[in-house]
């Protein structure tokens, strides 16, 4: 076989390699979306789970849960990420500290998520004596995501213009100055969409929340918001599952007359989900990039 | 008289002016006490995870409740205080190098695809498809495994369709953007002149990039392939759900079987605090953040390789 013929071949399989790829993501994208349609509708994202045995109800308070608790992870993880991320790209001198920090990012970011969720029953369920609760899923997520956030920021704080911070140091003003009004600002689209990708994974991770939230919800009250009431589903001290937790635990389990559906339903609103953030995450980056740059006369 | 004064005024004047406003280099250092301090918090979990995990998990032999032989033997059955755990390692070894086998030309091929043969629109089909694969949450693979692939491997290969196989394909699919993105900057960091020159040699794309462009990108391809065999090694939840949960050794690919993950996930939950049974799950923990610390290992040694061939 000569040179040219080799070439033509292995050009085809590189494209068949490709086709597969993208094959394969549409079939389990179009999977996904036309099982979980049919089960989706406004009682099954705003209602508690139904009876097991004659199945019906919804999600919703698993929803709920979800994005309560992406909340209570981001309240956490951005400022100590800002800090972490503005440390590495500004402060920190090349050392021996600074090579420890940097390899503790690295192994934190490769960890299993079951073992952060073991490490969270350990030290937030046992040892704070909390049990499952929500404040323990927020502080195992932000083990998980917190590695994560400090490499967006230091990313991003690096990718802007040298001379940016020359400028504003040669003005006077002091380091600290300097990051807050000059390099954040201008570090700020990218943060954010870093941000947001970093919140869809979040907002799907189970194994990190199993034994940490937990994998049941209480029956809680939606009329009462005050957050010290053991129904209120705003009390941190309280179990939740999540929507991706209560896939696995619907499929565990295996009690549920509809356990198909309601696996369906909940994996079609996970990936809608995460495709919206997926999206949001790239429009909101261009748009704050365009009002700081272009508009700004 | 007012010339003295004058002159004092301005002397104070210029001192003043001579040190910054101590508000500023008050928010200066608060500012830097602050980053400071969130970075320690970073090291401090690491360190504490890796204490916490690795006393919880070598207590169960130190205090010899199991032996170390009973641990690292084939039989399961907590029952009867048979608390082997080797079948399990073996489980999760076989099918994430499985995987990594059958992910990794996927992966390098769809990274050449993007990089030498269709930069243009390869790159903007494959660079979102690749990110949307990464956002899928780890449990709805395991539902399509468990919806698809497994009914489909028992109608068309045979058994009960959960086992080795479907965790494999699973897996496969899970690490796949892993491997695209490390091998894609492997590629691009390939200087443009080897390319050039091997053209002007009369080489075709083809003999370009199996002879230069793999070789010369070897250690970083193989670094992506590790990681994705890393990130299979600890993946849990997808696993779980398709590989059949039997205690059995991972040596037939239609048969159910299970790995460390999936008897952690499957019995943390279930069983009694303190008990023998669970200080043996907390040992497998341990076993497994030990792994993936080698893999880390591994992976450094093999970055520092491919710096050095660069």
């Amino acid at each position: 076989m000569n040179a040219k013929t080799k070439d033509k071949i292995a050009t085809v399989v590189f494209y068949l390699i490709t086709l597969i790829i993208v094959a394969t993501l549409l079939g389990l994208l179009g999977v996904i979306l036309t099982n979980g349609i049919q089960v989706i509708d406004w009682e099954f994202v705003t209602e508690g789970p139904g009876s097991i045995l004659t199945g019906g109800g919804g999600v919703g308070p698993q929803l709920f849960n979800s994005f309560y608790l992406l909340i209570l992870t981001m309240i956490i993880t951005i400022p100590l990420g800002l800090g972490g991320g503005i440390y590495m790209a500004e402060y920190a001198k090349p050392s021996r500290m600074t090579q420890v920090l940097r390899t503790s990012i690295e192994v934190l970011s490769s960890l299993p998520s079951i073992v952060v969720g073991l490490f969270g029953l350990l030290v937030f369920v046992q040892y704070t004596g909390w049990g499952y609760s929500l404040a323990a899923g927020a502080l195992a997520l932000t083990v998980f995501n917190l590695p994560l956030m400090v490499r967006i920021v230091e990313q991003s704080l690096s990718a802007v213009p040298r001379e940016q911070k020359e400028a504003a140091l040669a003005l006077g003003i002091t380091h600290w100055q300097t990051i807050l009004r000059v390099l954040l600002p201008a570090a700020l689209p990218g943060i954010v969409t870093g941000t947001i990708l970093a919140a869809g994974r979040v907002f799907g991770e189970a194994a990190a929340l199993m034994f940490t939230a937990g994998m049941t919800t209480p029956m809680i009250d939606f009329t009462d918001w005050d957050p010290t009431s053991p129904f209120s589903p705003l009390n941190p001290f309280r179990p939740a599952s999540t929507l991706a937790v209560h896939i696995w635990k619907t499929n565990a389990e295996g009690l549920a007359v509809d356990a198909q559906d309601i696996m369906a339903g909940s994996a079609a609103l996970l990936v809608i989900a995460v495709l919206i953030f997926n999206l949001g995450a790239r429009w909101l980056g261009r748009l704050i990039q365009t009002r700081l740059t272009s508009s700004s006369k | 008289m007012e010339a003295k004064e004058n002159r004092e005024r301005t002397d104070s004047l210029s001192e003043s002016l001579k040190k910054p406003l101590p508000k500023i280099l008050r928010a200066e250092r608060r500012g830097r006490v602050l980053t400071y301090v969130s970075s320690w918090v970073l090291i401090l979990i690491l360190f504490s995870l890796i204490m916490f995990i690795t006393s919880k998990g070598s207590s169960t032999f130190l205090d010899g409740e199991v032996q170390l032989a009973n641990f690292f033997s084939t039989t399961w059955n907590p029952g009867e205080y048979q608390f082997g755990a080797l079948s399990f390692i073996l489980g999760s070894l076989i099918v994430s190098v499985c995987a990594a086998l059958v992910s990794a030309p996927l992966g390098i091929g769809a990274a050449i695809f993007m990089t030498e043969i269709a930069p243009n629109w390869g790159r903007k089909i494959l660079q979102p498809a690749t990110e949307i694969l990464v956002g899928i949450p780890s449990v709805v693979y395991g539902f399509i495994g468990l919806s698809v692939i497994v009914p489909f491997i028992r109608e068309n290969v045979g058994g009960l369709g959960f086992g080795l196989l479907a965790g494999i394909i699973v897996l496969s699919i899970m690490i796949l953007p892993t491997i695209v993105s490390v091998s894609v900057d492997t590629l691009q960091a390939v200087p443009n002149h080897i390319r050039q020159g091997s053209i002007a040699l009369g080489a075709t794309r083809w003999q370009t990039i199996s002879r230069l462009l793999i070789r010369t990108s070897l250690p970083g391809l193989m670094t992506g392939v590790v990681l994705g065999m890393a990130r299979a090694f600890g993946e849990a939840l997808a696993v779980q759900m398709v590989i059949g949960n039997a205690p059995n050794l991972p040596f037939q690919l239609l048969e159910p079987m299970s790995t460390l993950t999936s008897v952690i996930t499957l019995n943390m939950g279930n069983t009694v605090q303190g008990s023998a049974y669970q200080d043996v799950l907390w040992s497998m923990a341990l076993v497994l953040l030990l792994m993936t610390l080698l893999f880390i290992v591994l992976i450094r040694w093999m970055t520092k390789r491919s710096d050095l061939s660069s």
